[in-house]
């Protein structure tokens, strides 16, 4: 293949990573910007979200695209509700101290993955796409479903803006994120909106998992690459920034589609690397965030 | 009476500020709390918005009790808070920041509207984010985002520090006018010839419980309890 296709290849692959790692840093984003929680857990999300997706489409039977609507509806759903449960369990008695919901989030990160291992057990299970048809372009032919994914990201992501800037509770969710003490001054429950907003960014996570489950099948261990890339798409583009989150992801998932492509997967990371330690160098609030 | 404070005591934490403040408020009148830096006038205001925790006393809005609801309930009943130093939703716009206001009351346009009469300008900002106003703009914002909420009571915390005269002129006239219709204002104000302006009664605050509480009426700038309790 000549290199122009390759390079296409290349690009669309990096688009699908980006869509993916989009909605799962946005997610992480939201609760840090929010909340002032690093949520070392939010890879966890991810991985049941996919585990869930694998629930989902084995116990519904009939047309693989009617198990994974309902994956994609049930799946976020129950790992939104198990966030809310671990909000009012243990963040909210840790008064959202950032230090201590760090060593907390750990703990429930090692919580979720050995109950997924105990529950799901050891194997990686795949999970089959709601369609199979693929687009034939004049040098390849590319999977119809990975752009799907890319679509699918794009409409949660415009949904999720729409929602922040255009409906009651995203103004709430936002006038919390600058001022929780004015907030509450102003009748807003701080305590509810925290719950809302670490379910919403587990939520998130766990839609990523679904829509990402029938090109990498769900594992018990699937959550650790995509926290360190949302950590690092989040990093550069500055926490709590959902616009410079979304750049950031098609940064990263661009430079990692065409690096690992043409060169090596592991050198895509070690540049992603490098480009985390400079910003934090030169611009620790990230490209898009606000000074502290 | 629309509220009463009595035998009030809190702090932070280990640190008690306020010992037993007794203090009421009347709709159509101007209460001015005075006192030295450091007696405990704004926690005296944070802790009626219940973002101080109570340790004893009671706190009654038109016979309801306060003091023990949380925080976000106590706007729902007809309290509303100026902070010092205004404590805008910065990156939010002025429309955006008044929404929050009547967050409460269910935001009606007819509130609104008469917020807006009242500080005219804000009108021609409401696309523009809190942190672009000037000084100004950002304290009328501050007061107009309190009146959305349609207050019985309103809390001010020295709302004219650091502002140009033409300014303080402004938020003055605001405030007199809330008097006019039937708000219990509080304020806290430390200025000798804005209390006089604007001020029914003077409480004067000493070491977080109020010491003396006169009508405004009679007194002059060179009052001794000026001097004794404010140092002017």
């Amino acid at each position: 293949m000549a290199f122009g296709p390759f390079l296409l290849l290349a690009l669309m692959e990096g688009l699908v990573t980006a869509a993916v790692l989009a909605l799962a840093a946005s997610g992480l984003s939201l609760v840090f910007g929010v909340m002032r929680v690093v949520n070392v857990a939010h890879g966890e999300f991810y991985m049941l979200g996919a585990v869930l997706a694998w629930v989902v489409t084995t116990m519904i039977p009939g047309p693989p695209a009617l198990a994974f609507v309902a994956a994609l509806l049930i799946a976020p759903l129950i790992v939104a509700t198990l966030a809310a449960l671990a909000d009012g369990l243990i963040l909210k008695r840790l008064a959202y101290d950032p230090e201590a919901t760090i060593v907390a989030t750990i703990g429930l990160l090692y919580m979720i993955q050995q109950a997924a291992l105990s529950l799901y057990g050891p194997n990686a299970n795949p999970v089959r796409a709601p369609f199979e048809w693929r687009i034939q372009l004049p040098w390849f032919g590319y999977s119809g479903y990975k752009l799907f994914v890319v679509l699918a990201a794009l409409a949660v992501l415009l949904a999720l803006w729409l929602f922040m800037t255009r409906t009651k509770a995203g103004l709430i969710m936002r006038a919390t994120q600058v001022d929780r003490t004015t907030a509450c001054a102003f009748g807003i429950n701080v305590d509810r909106v925290y719950m809302s907003t670490f379910a919403l960014g587990a939520g998130l996570a766990a839609l990523a998992g679904v829509l990402v489950v029938p090109i990498q099948q769900a594992h018990y261990l699937m959550g650790g690459d995509p926290l360190l890339l949302s950590f690092i798409v989040v990093i550069i583009g500055g926490l709590g920034s959902l616009r410079g989150t979304l750049i950031a992801a098609l940064v990263i998932g661009l430079s990692d589609g065409v690096i690992s492509m043409f060169f090596t997967p592991t050198l895509a990371k070690i540049l992603a690397t490098l480009l985390v330690a400079m910003v934090l160098v030169f611009r620790p609030q990230g490209l898009f965030g606000a000074k502290a | 009476m629309a509220l009463e404070v009595k035998g009030l005591t809190a702090g932070y934490g280990p640190v008690t500020v306020l010992h037993g403040v007794d203090f009421s408020a009347s709709p159509g009148r101007i209460t001015c709390l005075m006192g030295r830096n450091g007696v405990g006038k704004s926690t005296f205001l944070k802790c009626l918005m219940g973002l101080i925790p109570v340790s004893a006393g009671a706190i009654t809005l038109d016979g309801t009790a306060l003091q023990s609801l949380p925080a976000h309930e106590v706007p729902r009943h007809g309290l509303a808070y100026v902070p010092q130093g205004r404590r805008l939703f910065g990156p939010l716009t002025v429309a955006e920041n008044l929404a929050v206001g009547g967050l409460v009351r269910g935001n009606d346009r007819a509130t609104l509207n008469h917020v807006l009469t009242l500080f005219p300008r804000l009108r021609e900002r409401l696309a523009q984010t809190a942190q672009t106003l000037s000084g100004g703009e950002q304290q009328m914002l501050a007061i107009a985002r309190a009146l959305c909420l349609q207050p019985k009571v309103l809390l001010l915390d020295e709302p004219t520090e650091g502002l140009q005269p033409s300014m303080i002129t402004l938020i003055q006239e605001a405030i007199l006018s809330l008097k006019g219709q039937g708000v219990a204002v509080v304020l806290v104000e430390q200025r000798v010839d804005a209390v006089l302006k604007l001020a029914d009664r003077v409480a004067f605050m000493v070491a977080g419980r109020v010491e003396e509480t006169r009508e405004i009426k009679g007194m002059a700038a060179d009052d001794l309890a000026f001097r004794t309790y404010v140092g002017v």
